[in-house]
């Protein structure tokens, strides 16, 4: 599997999507680039009766090529963070900046195409349409994004071929076990070389050992292809297998302090 | 891209088969309906319009009609004369009338007698008109022309017929009133049966066989009126004109005047009466189809809000979701109206086949490519109209909402 990410690096010089590891290089040395950052952020939904703070004033900063996760106990707003930094949603206070831009007033629209050509989403229940098969899934992004069909469905194969699914390309997801519906999720997010990827949960719905090779993969992926990744989990081990870990609690990260205590 | 989007529109429609089904049945009844019954009302429409024998809408066909009040032929009647025709011939509005001799006569074939209506053709220019305005033509042989005296052409039942243990064809001889005809022409088959059955032979040689015709004497006189002139009122001034020549009053006329519109108006009233019910009925039901696929398409966005926030998570537009679901409501309304289409098809050719044989008559319905295309234009209307607030709800959805059912 390992090689195959390595084989797939190599990309079509036409395409107008550019290669996590092109972009990484072209950068200089990883570390240094902000792509996503969060500034005093507050989500607060408004329940009539009661206001729900998810996020109060979170900061974060998320650079190119790193490996970051986000743990933190259930409720403490992960998901609400993810939204935030995945332009899913926008923020009730505060300002998401994308590669140094604001998204926090663009229209929904505006954020639709934003994340169909920089994000890849990879979510707990893995997300798949039941009614279509792994590669139909995959090509529905770049559908969104208006590639050529002939190009959707080379570039499906391709990304298919690279999570280890060639032989599973016209299954349902239905007809696939967890870990390789979340291996077809992973090829959909990676199908459009987003900027970053923003994994929710990605083995919360997964037995042991799938959920360490989907890790493994994602590792993999980080190490050979530069990629960012965004990781948000409540599992202190999947936590540990990023380059850097934030604790959030209560809709906000928490001093180093903290931090020392939690992990 | 559209086309990716109509793929996956009729996959889920393909994906719930039975509620698909069950959703299009009223708009199947709706346009199987309009179908069956258009399409048998204008089949009846042709069948009637060929028993007039008429093509051409700007026919005018007098006959004398005597206390006999039967075909031409029978019964004491004050024929139409040569000064009638010239009368009629005036008249503004009529373009060219001519007369035709019309008798009832036998002949004998292979040694079997026979009895049918002979019919005279004018000659010179008008042979041209009248060839035009019945739309004569022959299957096998040749039209009758100038100088043909001892020529006649048959009907195409001549030809289908064997009960004399030979068919009529071009060479045949047939005598007729004592004379030997020679066969030159069998017509096209017209599905009326007058016209079928009947031998024609030119005017001069007619005259001279049925010498109890007088010499300045007609049967029927055919005006052909102009384009554009008003109908009714041609018809009317030939009424005039007629009752003055035959010194008759208004409601005593002893002859007629007929428009082939008269002759097909009374069935196209029957019909048109008979087309709003059903139209009425087809609507309600399409209508009823429409809410149907409504109702369907609302189950469908809630059954699918998971599928909307992912879907928009990784990068579909408003947009895009608006059209996917639109779409799959219109392909909805549309494989209803196939559906519908066939269905309607079938009753109406079923229906026409049934009674033509029963009646031994040669009645066929007539679905016309027009229908089709309107009836499926219809179906899809009402099918996207239907999945258009259905599509709104779904487009408009918030992501993060929506992502939460299947978060
Ligand atoms: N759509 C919503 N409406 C109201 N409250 C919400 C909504 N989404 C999340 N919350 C609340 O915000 C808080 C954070 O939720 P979430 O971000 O899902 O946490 P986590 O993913 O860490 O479990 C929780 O208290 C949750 O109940
Ligand atoms: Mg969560």
């Amino acid at each position: 599997m390992i090689q195959k990410i390595k084989q797939i690096s190599r990309k079509k010089k036409d395409s107008k999507h550019k290669t996590a590891s092109d972009t990484a290089q072209k950068s200089g040395k990883k570390g240094d680039e902000i792509i996503i950052e969060l500034k005093d952020v507050w989500k607060i939904y408004d329940m009539g009766e009661v206001k729900v703070n998810a996020l109060r004033g979170l900061n974060v900063k998320v650079y190119k090529g790193e490996f970051l996760s986000i743990m933190g106990p259930s409720g403490s707003g992960k998901s609400t963070a993810m939204n935030m930094i995945g332009c899913l949603d926008v923020p009730t206070k505060g300002d998401v900046f994308l590669s140094g831009k604001n998204i926090s007033y663009l229209t929904e629209s505006d954020l639709a195409t934003i994340r169909g050509e920089k994000i890849g989403f990879i979510f707990q229940k893995f997300n798949l349409i039941n009614a279509l098969t792994a590669k139909e899934n995959i090509m529905l992004p770049l559908l969104f994004q208006d590639m050529p069909v002939d190009e959707r469905k080379k570039r499906a194969e391709d990304v298919l071929q690279m999570v280890g699914l060639g032989d599973r390309m016209d299954h349902r997801p239905n007809e696939l076990s967890g870990g390789q519906q979340q291996r077809v999720a992973i090829a959909r997010a990676l199908a459009t070389d987003p900027e970053v990827i923003l994994a929710d949960e990605p083995t919360g719905n997964l037995d042991q050992k799938s959920g360490a090779s989907v890790m493994d993969f994602l590792r993999q992926l980080h190490k050979d292809k530069g990629t960012t990744i965004v990781m948000v989990t409540h599992d202190k081990n999947v936590a540990g297998k990023a380059d850097r870990v934030e604790v959030l609690i209560d809709g906000a990260i928490v001093d180093n302090k903290k931090k020392r205590e939690v992990l | 891209m559209i086309k990716d989007y109509v793929r996956l529109s009729f996959f889920n429609l393909k994906r719930r088969r039975l509620r698909s089904y069950l959703t299009m049945i009223g708009i199947i009844i709706g346009i199987a309906a309009v179908i069956s019954l258009v399409g048998l009302g204008e089949g009846l429409r042709n069948f009637v319009t060929a028993q007039f024998n008429i093509v051409d809408a700007d026919v005018i066909t007098v006959m004398a009609s005597g206390t006999g009040n039967g075909p031409p032929g029978t019964g004491v009647v004050n024929p139409l004369t040569q000064k009638q025709l010239d009368r009629i011939n005036s008249v503004n509005g009529v373009d060219v009338a001519f007369g035709r001799l019309i008798q009832l006569g036998d002949y004998l074939f292979n040694d079997k007698r026979g009895f049918t209506y002979i019919a005279s053709i004018p000659a010179g220019e008008e042979r041209k008109i009248v060839y035009d305005i019945v739309d004569l033509k022959t299957d096998e042989g040749r039209l009758l022309k100038d100088g043909d005296t001892l020529r006649i052409m048959v009907g195409s039942s001549f030809k289908d017929n064997d009960e004399s243990g030979k068919r009529v064809e071009v060479g045949s001889k047939l005598e007729i009133e004592g004379h030997d005809f020679t066969v030159v022409g069998v017509l096209e088959k017209k599905g009326s049966f007058a016209v079928d059955t009947t031998i024609i032979m030119n005017e001069e040689i007619m005259r001279e066989i049925f010498s109890e015709v007088g010499d300045d004497e007609y049967d029927v006189i055919v005006a052909k009126v102009k384009d554009g002139a008003d109908m009714k009122a041609v018809k009317q001034d030939i009424e005039k004109v007629l009752r003055k020549e035959r010194d008759v009053e208004v409601g005593e006329e002893d002859f007629s005047v007929e428009t082939p519109e008269n002759a097909v108006k009374t069935l196209t009233s029957t019909l048109s009466a008979i087309n709003i019910f059903v139209y009425i009925i087809a609507l309600i039901s399409v209508v009823v189809g429409g809410i149907g696929i409504m109702n369907t398409m609302y189950t469908s966005v809630v059954e699918r809000i998971g599928d909307i926030g992912t879907m928009k998570a990784i990068g579909a537009r408003n947009s895009d979701i608006f059209v996917l679901f639109f779409l799959e409501s219109g392909l909805l309304g549309m494989v209803g109206g196939i559906a519908g289409i066939i269905l309607g098809s079938g009753l109406a050719y079923g229906l026409a086949a049934i009674a033509g044989a029963n009646l031994g008559l040669d009645i066929s319905a007539s679905v016309s490519p027009m229908l089709v295309i309107l009836s499926l234009l219809f179906s899809f209307i009402i099918g996207t109209l239907a999945g258009l607030l259905p599509a709104l709800q779904a487009a408009k959805m918030n992501p993060v909402d929506a992502l939460s059912e299947s978060r």
